[in-house]
């Protein structure tokens, strides 16, 4: 019963964080995360390096993403920022509200398998034509039309009609990935419209877009491109350095060569998107569970210990080393899976409790059947392991001398 | 005083090597997690004590964006503020960018001794926009020089591009201490980045950083104490931000009147992001306050399970030595000195888990040193640690030792 209890906790703990550690830091589009890259280079200030590990800014200014986006023709990529701004209909029973959108070009919903529920994005033409199109999210939908198919309605914002050419449907990555800079693991935005509508406008960017070597407080433009082979991946690196090495001829990029093409898992470590906290529970946890694992032993120790009367009997009676050691086996099987059980009890307990503290952890601290099996599992194999030995020193006990103790 | 048979209990102890080696790792563990885990407890803790400097009880904030034809957001500040300040309850009201502990919205500049300086004196330094009203907004104590004055205060366009700095500024005692050491700071004058000085005018006692876990690239570890006061007011396309502090008691009543007055006075924007400053104090260290509660609820576990591995192995060694036991009853051991023997043994046990967790107390807290930038474990926490595992130890095997004394002296001759 103690042996049970001390597992369950272990392995709770352990799954609990080991969950959180998981979710956050998984790869959040398999399929094609791969080949997916992100755009970065130094166009810092010349003497000062951008911080302390050498990296380059996060992302791009204005003139170097657009540059980039324009020349290379070599497939999909999404050009993109974010922005905020006040979006209302006209139904007076609907109250304005302050939303978050995101300017990009229409691969941007293909790029990273975006769901529509209704219509679709903007066509591709329309990217450079800074047409008044926008797409929702579901929640926007909801809370601007009811959730209806609002497909050629109208939303108003920056003192425009804009149309309405497609809802997206159930989007919710656990991680915002495609945007690491504005909130990890913040909601994606409630609506988009295409980039150069939203430049021409200036929603959300300086008015004057004068050439910055230090980016302090200018909007972040972001640039994703899909690279499907190592070739194309080689190429796109050529073509940046072509680019920056222009630059630097003329004047603007005078830092030296820090070209940076992350994929998406790759960029989401260099961005700590799991964070310390989690990274130092999960350690922990291990530790611990090792704590109850070296308590379980002691335990079953002790439990054959005091069944060795019981045992000798048995061997008296002619069993076999082996037998006695299978049997014990598969009890220290049945005593781990029960552990896991409590244990899963205990991990739903405890990733409760993760949701209730850590309020934007809802997506990244609740499990799935696989995690779950996986623990049950796990909990069995680790017992087995633990019990090996007190299960061999079990078999190890002598039919005579027990009987004669008694 | 009873002499205590250490050599026969230290011997016996080694020859059960296997749950000594056991129980002996199970210590030197959970004492290396206890030790770090509370350290790292009360570092959060310690951190989460702070003052921000600012009237935490009587403050709120509130955003408001405008989005109409003809919005013109600096009458709109204006009219705005003549409306927060002709409320009953409020005590002033300013407008601001940021504030301490809400690091959703903060603004930094580097600080430049000199305008010829390559290398900042101080990088990431907080600045906080706001008018001649803003000290006693915020309620940050003037300890030295003035106050702004009205004619001082100008404007912020974030649009702008030609923004420049004022002549006058306020500045924090600790930034005052880092920039002039030793030195009175009224008077003197500091550049930010590419720009004319500016001159101290005042210094007030403490107004923290809005980000309160920034560290930046020169690593000052006083980096949250540092802060800039300008008078601008600042506004950002059609929107704008305002802090109001009310009468002592008043501010959840002032809040909703607050919010109708200004939605009455212009319906054309936005009022958002409408919080309390107890309410930015908790999100600011949520994470500390949910890291610690975990860390507490794996420490008690820890303790939890170790006591009964040591209660589970007091109990076995008990029952192996029953006819040990009854052989010295017999010879006339009282029940107490039995009870000494158990507790002798198990304080030695620890003793010698001490010792190797010792080191692993010190190996993990060098993992947490180099992968969390934890500081150096204390020594006292680890004294504590071995008192704590001493008193687990006690109180585990005491139930086993008084069932062990209660073992009748007739048992051992029958036995034997």
């Amino acid at each position: 019963m103690l042996i049970v209890v001390g597992i369950g906790l272990g392995v709770s703990a352990c799954m609990t964080s080991l969950t959180v550690l998981y979710l956050m830091g998984s790869d959040p589009l398999p399929t094609k995360s791969q080949r997916l890259h992100f755009v970065q280079i130094d166009n810092w200030d010349e003497l000062d390096a951008y911080n302390s590990t050498g990296d380059p800014p996060n992302q791009l200014a204005y003139q170097d993403a657009t540059s980039l986006f324009n020349t290379w023709k070599g497939g999909k990529q999404a050009v993109m920022y974010r922005f905020g701004l006040p979006i209302q209909v006209n139904d007076p029973g609907v109250h304005p509200f302050t939303a978050a959108g995101r300017a990009t070009t229409a691969d941007f919903f293909s790029l990273f398998d975006v769901p529509f529920q209704y219509g679709t994005a903007w066509d591709k033409a329309l990217d450079g034509a800074h047409a008044r199109v926008v797409v929702l999210d579901a929640l926007a939908n909801e809370k601007l039309f009811g959730g209806v198919d609002s497909v050629g309605r109208v939303v108003h914002f920056d003192n425009s009609d804009f149309t309405v050419v497609g809802v997206l449907g159930d989007w919710n990555p656990r991680v915002k990935y495609y945007d690491l800079d504005s909130g990890k693991l913040s909601r994606p935005e409630s609506f988009y419209i295409p980039f150069s509508t939203a430049i021409e406008r200036r929603l959300g960017v300086s008015k004057s877009f004068a050439d910055t070597l230090l980016l302090s407080e200018n909007k972040n433009f972001g640039l994703w491109v899909e690279l499907d082979s190592p070739t194309a991946l080689a190429d796109y690196r050529s073509f940046l350095d072509a680019y920056v090495e222009e630059q630097h001829r003329l004047g603007r990029l005078t830092r030296p060569l820090n070209n940076r093409l992350y994929n998406v898992v790759e960029l989401m470590q260099k961005r700590h998107v799991v964070s310390r906290d989690t990274e130092a529970q999960s350690g922990l946890s291990i530790l611990f569970l090792a704590v109850c694992l070296l308590n379980a032993v002691g335990l079953m120790l002790a439990k054959f210990t005091r069944k060795s009367g019981e045992i000798g009997v048995r061997r008296a009676l002619g069993a076999s080393r082996n037998q006695i050691f299978v049997q014990h086996v598969i009890e220290t099987g049945i005593v781990g899976f029960t552990g896991g059980l409590l244990g899963l009890a205990l991990a739903e307990a405890g990733l409760w409790l993760i949701r209730l503290l850590y309020t934007d952890y809802a997506r990244v601290a609740s499990m799935n059947m696989s995690l779950m099996l996986a623990t049950l599992a796990v909990s069995v194999l680790i017992s087995v392991l633990a019990g090996l030995y007190p299960c061999w020193r079990a078999s190890l006990f002598e039919p005579a001398i027990q009987v004669k103790a008694q | 005083m009873m002499r205590l048979p250490w050599r026969p209990i230290l011997s016996a102890l080694l020859r059960n090597r296997l749950p000594l080696t056991l129980i002996g790792l199970q210590i030197a563990l959970t004492l290396a997690m206890i030790c770090n885990v509370l350290f790292i407890v009360s570092e959060r803790f310690a951190l989460m004590q702070r003052a921000s400097g600012m009237d935490e009880a009587n403050t709120f904030t509130i955003t408001t964006t405008a989005f109409g034809e003809h919005a013109s957001i600096t009458s709109i500040i204006a009219e705005d503020l003549r409306t927060l300040r002709s409320l009953p309850g409020v005590q002033s009201a300013a407008p601001i960018v940021s504030v301490p502990l809400d690091d959703d919205v903060s603004w930094t500049e580097d600080v430049y001794l000199g305008s010829d300086q390559q290398s900042p004196t101080s990088d990431d330094v907080a600045v906080y926009f706001t008018d001649d009203q803003g000290l006693a907004t915020y309620g940050a104590d003037l300890i030295a020089g003035r106050n702004f004055t009205a004619e001082e205060v100008g404007t912020r366009d974030a649009d702008n591009d030609a923004n420049k700095w004022p002549s006058s500024v306020i500045v924090t005692k600790a930034l005052a201490n880092h920039l002039f050491p030793n030195d009175e700071p009224i008077g003197k004058q500091f550049n930010f980045d590419k720009s004319e000085p500016s001159t101290i005018v005042g210094v007030i006692d403490r107004l923290q950083a809005p980000d309160p876990h920034h560290t930046n690239v020169s690593g000052d570890p006083d980096l949250v104490e540092y802060a800039i006061l300008v008078p601008q007011v600042f506004y950002q396309t059609n929107s704008a931000r305002y802090l109001i502090r009310t009468a002592a008691g008043r501010r959840d009543e002032v809040v909703a009147v607050a919010t109708s007055a200004l939605a009455a006075a212009n319906a054309e924007r936005t009022l958002e992001n409408i919080l309390t400053f107890s309410q930015i104090r908790t999100n600011a260290y949520r994470s500390d306050l949910a890291m610690m509660i975990i860390l507490c609820i794996i420490v008690v576990a820890l303790l939890l399970v170790t006591g009964l591995g040591i209660v589970g192995l007091a109990n076995l060694w008990v029952s192996q030595r029953r006819t040990q036991i009854g052989v010295r009853r017999a010879l006339g051991a009282t029940r107490g000195e039995i009870v000494l023997h158990f507790l002798t043994e198990n304080f030695l046990i620890t003793s010698i888990g001490f010792a190797a967790g010792s080191l692993f107390t010190y190996g993990l807290n060098l993992w947490l040193m180099r992968q969390f930038h934890e500081p150096l474990l204390p020594l006292d926490y680890v004294l504590f640690g071995y008192v704590v595992m001493t008193l687990l130890g006690q109180i585990a095997v005491m139930g086993p030792a008084v069932s062990a004394s209660h073992v009748a002296p007739a048992t051992a001759a029958r036995g034997a």
